[in-house]
């Protein structure tokens, strides 16, 4: 067996080290602080879609189910809440069963926040950082509506689940039924358009429908849409980016949908994170925040196959 | 009967689609951060050979086929086919030709090769991967060429045609891969 050496030759692991170097070089620039949250927290996200790993921790007598985290995100609003102002983060993020060329369950993550920045000013910061890690062209934008229209002739904001369906059966080899709306966008968005996009220059995503809010502000305009955006490139979605909402009562309200979604699907049942929602009661401000998938960046950059290739070693060898 | 979710479907693995028993080639896994996750399945029909693609939502089953691969001795061919006797049991199988494919290019009589059935039913043939067989047919070329460059077609015994190099004569026995169709060595009687 050969699986005790590392799945990255050194080289790449060479070269990674120094592409996270220049990230921190790139926020140090610009005066945005470093920071570093619990790996361990009390809860997890509600999403679910997305699946934290319990941990079982016991302290003296006393057992608790911890969760590895999906991403900082709530403790960083809490920091910023606190009063932090911008601040980035590199850290480990886990997220069950997700396994694949493009996923590991345990991954590196950037995340950022900036205060009084909107999404689409983030969204130049983003541009920026990807000029200067992967010498990208300027990055395409289009709004998610613009980018149904364009591709499949459907506004998202407008349709139904079963025009929806019967499009995706006579365009995708697809093999079963989807309980809601935002699955079947998903079905369509993964095999009829993100092959189309994204192949010379960053893609940037924004303004979903309100049902993909996920932790963005909704603009109530006519159709309301979600301040939330995500970046593809070159067939890979490498990061996802809100306005973040403030609310904390729609914010929780947000959370218990999640929880009776998951019920019904037979999904882990999951405690909402208290802390986090006294932190947006006691005043998030106004900020955008992105995640982005480390180690998809440097497959791009490297020019990497699959994630074990750029990463020390991946989840077979782990 | 046994299923497999998506999520632990790999290559190799025989599962039923459509009621025809397939062959999984690939499995790739397809999931947005935040949403629906699938797998993108690319799968071999068993008994017409082509390749499709499908995709499942994540977390469905497919069911596995009962297909196994047996050990056989090519005994001889018909109009009715080509006849196998399995190694273990001395069980005697047919198989249209259709059904044989490429792989009646390298069988001769009593070669062994890997014999693959479907609920007791034999599906398909496999050559193994290298074979030894008689040129009956070739140009004489060049003596004293040895360098193998440019090579001559030759038809073997089971009427096969490969490329050999040029100092490689008619009646010689030649080992073949059968995985591309290609000269390996000659072989000494």
């Amino acid at each position: 067996m050969t699986f005790w050496r590392p799945s990255a030759t050194i080289e790449m692991l060479k070269a990674r080290a120094s592409i996270i170097a220049n990230i921190r070089h790139f926020f140090a620039e610009r005066g945005v602080l470093e920071v570093e949250t619990p790996l361990l927290s009390h809860a997890t996200v509600t999403d679910p879609h997305v699946l934290g790993i319990p941990a079982l921790t016991r302290v003296g007598l006393i057992e608790n189910t911890f969760y590895l985290q999906t991403s900082p995100e709530y403790a960083m609003k809490r920091l910023l809440a606190a009063g932090s102002g911008s601040i980035f983060q590199i850290c480990k993020a886990f997220r069950q069963g997700d396994l694949g060329k493009n996923h590991n369950p345990e991954f590196t993550m950037l995340e950022w926040y900036r205060l009084d920045f909107d999404h689409h000013t983030l969204m130049d910061e983003m541009d920026e950082l990807l000029q200067f890690i992967l010498k990208t062209l300027p990055a395409e934008r289009l709004s998610y509506a613009n980018v149904f229209e364009r591709f499949i002739g459907i506004n998202p904001h407008f349709t139904t689940t079963e025009e929806l369906a019967t499009y995706a059966k006579q365009n995708i080899n697809f093999s079963g039924e989807l309980s809601d709306m935002n699955a079947w966008l998903n079905l369509l968005f993964t095999h009829c358009i993100e092959p189309n996009i994204a192949q010379e220059k960053p893609f940037f995503l924004f303004d979903f429908p309100v049902s993909q809010a996920a932790l963005a502000k909704i603009r109530t305009e006519n159709p309301p849409v979600a301040s939330r955006f995500e970046v593809y490139f070159k067939g890979l979605e490498l990061a996802n980016g809100f306005h973040e909402l403030q609310n904390a009562t729609e914010q929780h309200k947000r959370f218990e949908n999640d929880l009776i979604y998951r019920e019904k699907h037979q999904l882990p049942k999951v405690p909402i994170d208290e802390n986090f929602l006294a932190a947006l009661e006691n005043g998030l401000p106004d900020c955008s925040g992105v995640a982005l998938g480390v180690d998809r960046l440097i497959m791009l950059a490297l020019g990497g196959n699959s994630i074990k290739e750029v990463v020390g070693f991946d989840f077979e060898r782990a | 009967m046994a299923v497999y979710s998506t999520n632990e479907i790999r290559g190799g693995m025989k599962v039923m689609i459509d009621n025809d028993p397939c062959v999984i080639v690939d499995n790739e896994f397809v999931k947005p951060g935040k949403g629906q996750a699938f797998n993108r399945i690319k799968f071999r029909n068993l008994k017409t050979g082509r390749v499709i693609e499908r995709t499942y939502k994540s977390g469905d089953n497919l069911e596995a086929a009962d297909v196994v691969d047996v050990e056989a001795q090519f005994l001889y061919s018909d109009g009715s086919g080509l006849h196998f006797m399995v190694n273990d049991t001395y069980e005697q199988f047919a198989l249209d030709e259709t059904h044989v494919g490429d792989s009646k290019l390298w069988l001769k009589e009593q070669t062994d090769c890997m014999l693959t059935l479907w609920n007791g039913n034999p599906l398909a043939v496999a050559a193994p991967n290298f074979v030894v067989l008689k040129i009956v047919e070739t140009d004489p070329g060049v003596r004293g060429d040895t360098s193998g460059g440019g090579g001559k077609p030759a038809k073997l015994e089971t009427g096969a045609v490969v490329r050999v190099p040029l100092f490689v004569q008619e009646g010689e026995l030649i080992k073949v891969d059968t995985r591309i169709g290609e000269y390996v060595s000659r072989v000494k009687e």
